[in-house]
């Protein structure tokens, strides 16, 4: 319709706006993606510090409690790295299949299941060589994960299955068949009041990492999240996905393999969840027990979800998170707050940051769209 | 006395803890039925369920009158539906996200708030003993009835006839299955959706109250155990039919009873796995019910789990 109205006067426009648009376009559309969520965080703090103004609590003391329990010297940087570590993995347990518009909620059980795997492989393995056994009970953990959650892409790509309620009671049965091996069949004799399976032994226990001093499920789960950004991010896999996400038939027609891209996407998130409980069992645990399910599969949903299903800003968030959580403690201590004061914060920066979600394309200096739309319009003005 | 009655203990047992296990996922199925039949599913009843529990228990603490607990928990759990409701009409806010947003909200506040009423006692809802002709302490125990589940009961009854038979069930059906007639009718979609998840936020709050005030009766952070998600699954389980979220709830409950029952008479082994049948059933139900070309025969139609 403009071009009919001033072909001459847009053709004119446009050496002008070849050049300086598209970069400022890309700019543009990148702030967006981080003023939104950081902008809807900021509200959830400050509901927070309402929150705490209205019981008699002081928001800055807070501030400062967290800031010197998470994150103000190298023990409590160590303390907030550990507890991020289980959360970058059961994190891209729900941004993968996210990708393909599935909301995975079955995190817990993948890790319960994959901590226990490598538990119940490790006393067969006694006395074999470290190098070979720690992948060997790496593997069977994340294989136990990968079957898993690849069940539920299994179920939702080839039966119709619901993901996010398949995910769920998969989880649960997971939970519930864990504590019945763990009190049952693989429960170590000597565990008498808290019900554990034999012990992996000192020989398969990973260490500390250099420098750092956390164990090693942070070095992998960061690069666990670098190698889910370049894969979804950087391969045509990862295109195909994010195509099949935003339409199925769309792809479909395209010839993409749909129900491959699921199954693979899920299990590779399950994969994932599991190594975070493998890490628990072989660098913190030291056997498989009820601690499993200590909620890092949910709050790994939070994080995911904060970081908007993007595999890099699922290291900050988790990282974030995880030093609120460590700082947990010295709330209760300090301020005399409830352990549960975290829990709400958590629960009330996941209704924000999800409430922001509406605000997308609203805004005119975030969307390129809005910008020529305008221009058009004055175009199209114009030549009238 | 109670070896008399042999391994009969366990049928009765398993039928008087149905009927106390299940009232809190009668009133949860019952809510989560109203919500999703106008297509909209909330997951967060389990956050209600909880909060509802506490905030039944401290009034009842706080006021000695157990009723009083529950009339609050109900107005929490809507206010609790309401914020679910209100924003999800907001567009591209993802409604199972926000269920779950609201989990972890609800049980973080019933957690905080709840800290003080751990240790006190409150006075318990009251039951009615339609055991008493028996001699048997088993029969008396198990045929003990809370009047809540009688009201879940004839709740669901109801519901069952004002779905087909009242406007108000007609409006939400056509709202749930599509949306686009509904409005085509001159329906606002969403303040249907929003007073049905209010409404559904009330009866998960009613039967948080259950869970403090009767059946564990008392307050503690561990009450609900994921009791609001397996409500959830329940309604898949029962499709979408109050009456069927009757016999489920009592199913699931007895699946529940199972393994202390048989842990009375010496058998201690799977006592987990009994736990996760109903889980397992649901699921193989689903598998059965849905298949390539078909999505869940009999869910709403606006349903994102239809979708």
């Amino acid at each position: 319709m403009v071009a009919d109205a001033a072909p001459s006067k847009l053709a004119a426009d446009r050496p002008r706006a070849l050049t300086s648009l598209p970069l400022r376009a890309w700019l543009a559309r990148r702030l967006e993606a981080l003023a939104i969520p950081v902008g809807a965080a900021l509200v959830g703090f400050l509901l927070f510090g309402l929150f705490l103004i209205a019981l008699g609590k002081s928001p800055l003391q807070l501030i400062d409690i967290v800031w010197r329990g998470g994150f103000g010297s190298p023990f409590a940087l160590g303390n907030s790295l550990q507890r991020a570590a289980p959360l970058l993995f059961a994190a891209l347990c729900v941004a993968l299949p996210a990708r393909l518009g599935l909301v995975v909620i079955g995190g817990e059980g993948a890790i319960v299941l994959g901590g226990l795997a490598a538990a119940a492989i490790a006393p067969p393995l006694a006395g074999w060589p470290a190098p070979l056994a720690i992948p060997l009970m790496a593997g069977a953990a994340a294989l136990a994960g990968a079957v898993w959650i690849g069940a539920v892409g299994w179920l939702q790509a080839y039966r119709n299955v619901n993901a996010t309620i398949a995910s769920l009671l998969m989880s649960s049965i997971a939970i519930a068949l864990a504590n019945h091996l763990i009190e049952g069949a693989l429960r170590d004799p000597a565990s008498l009041n808290k019900p554990s399976t034999l012990p992996v032994g000192d020989a398969f226990m990973l260490g500390p990492m250099p420098v750092i001093g956390v164990h090693w499920g942070l070095g992998c789960g960061v690069l666990a999240c670098v190698i889910a950004y370049l894969l979804m991010d950087r391969t045509t896999l990862g295109f195909a996905a994010r195509i099949a996400g935003g339409n199925v038939k769309a792809a479909q027609i395209q010839g993409l393999p749909v129900g491959r891209l699921i199954v693979g996407f899920t299990a590779l998130g399950g994969a994932f969840a599991a190594l975070a409980g493998y890490f628990e069992v072989a660098a913190v645990q030291g056997n498989a027990n009820g601690t499993l399910a200590a909620g890092y599969g949910y709050t790994g949903i939070l994080v995911a979800f904060l970081a908007r299903q993007n595999p890099l800003a699922i290291m900050p968030v988790a990282f974030l998170l995880g030093g609120i959580e460590a700082s947990s403690g010295l709330i209760q201590r300090r301020m005399q707050l409830p352990d549960a004061t975290v829990l709400v914060l958590e629960g009330l920066l996941f209704l924000v940051v999800l409430l922001s979600e509406t605000l997308y394309g609203r805004f005119k200096p975030f969307n390129p769209h809005l910008w020529t739309e305008k221009r058009e319009a004055a175009a199209a003005g114009g030549a009238a | 006395m109670s070896d008399d009655l042999g391994l009969w203990s366990v049928p009765l047992a398993i039928l008087g803890g149905a009927i106390r296990v299940s009232t809190p996922f009668l009133f949860v199925s019952l809510g989560e039925t109203i919500t999703e039949r106008s297509g909209r599913i909330n997951l967060g009843l389990e956050g209600t369920l909880v909060f509802g529990a506490m905030s039944a228990y401290a009034t009842a603490v706080l006021t000695a009158s157990p009723w009083a607990g529950v009339a609050v928990a109900g107005l929490a759990g809507g206010a609790f539906g309401l914020l679910h409701g209100y924003i999800c009409k907001f567009p591209r806010v993802n409604d199972v996200a926000i269920g779950i947003a609201l989990m972890l909200f609800g049980t973080g506040l019933a957690f905080f708030f709840g800290k003080p009423f751990i240790q006190p006692p409150a006075p318990p809802l009251p039951a009615i003993p339609f055991g008493a002709w028996s001699d048997l302490p088993q029969v008396q125990a198990a045929l003990r009835v809370n009047v809540l589940f009688l009201v879940g009961a004839a709740l669901s009854v109801a519901l069952w006839w004002g779905f087909r038979n009242t406007k108000a069930g007609l409006v939400l059906r056509v709202v749930g299955d599509s949306a686009d007639a509904a409005r085509a009718l001159g329906y606002d979609v969403d303040r249907v959706r929003l007073v049905a998840t209010a409404l559904g936020g009330v009866l998960a709050g009613i039967g948080g109250s259950y869970l403090s005030l009767y059946y564990p009766g008392s307050w503690n952070e561990g009450i609900s155990s994921g009791q609001g998600l397996m409500a959830v699954a329940l309604v898949i389980f029962a499709r979408w039919n109050p009456l069927a979220c009757f016999g489920a709830a009592l199913l699931f409950g007895g699946a529940g009873a199972l393994g202390p029952a048989l842990q009375s008479v010496g058998i201690s082994q799977g006592y987990y796995l009994f736990y996760a049948a109903p889980y397992v059933l649901t699921l193989a139900l689903l598998v059965a019910t849905s298949s390539p070309d078909r999505v869940l025969a009999g869910a709403p139609g606006e349903l994102s789990l239809s979708k």
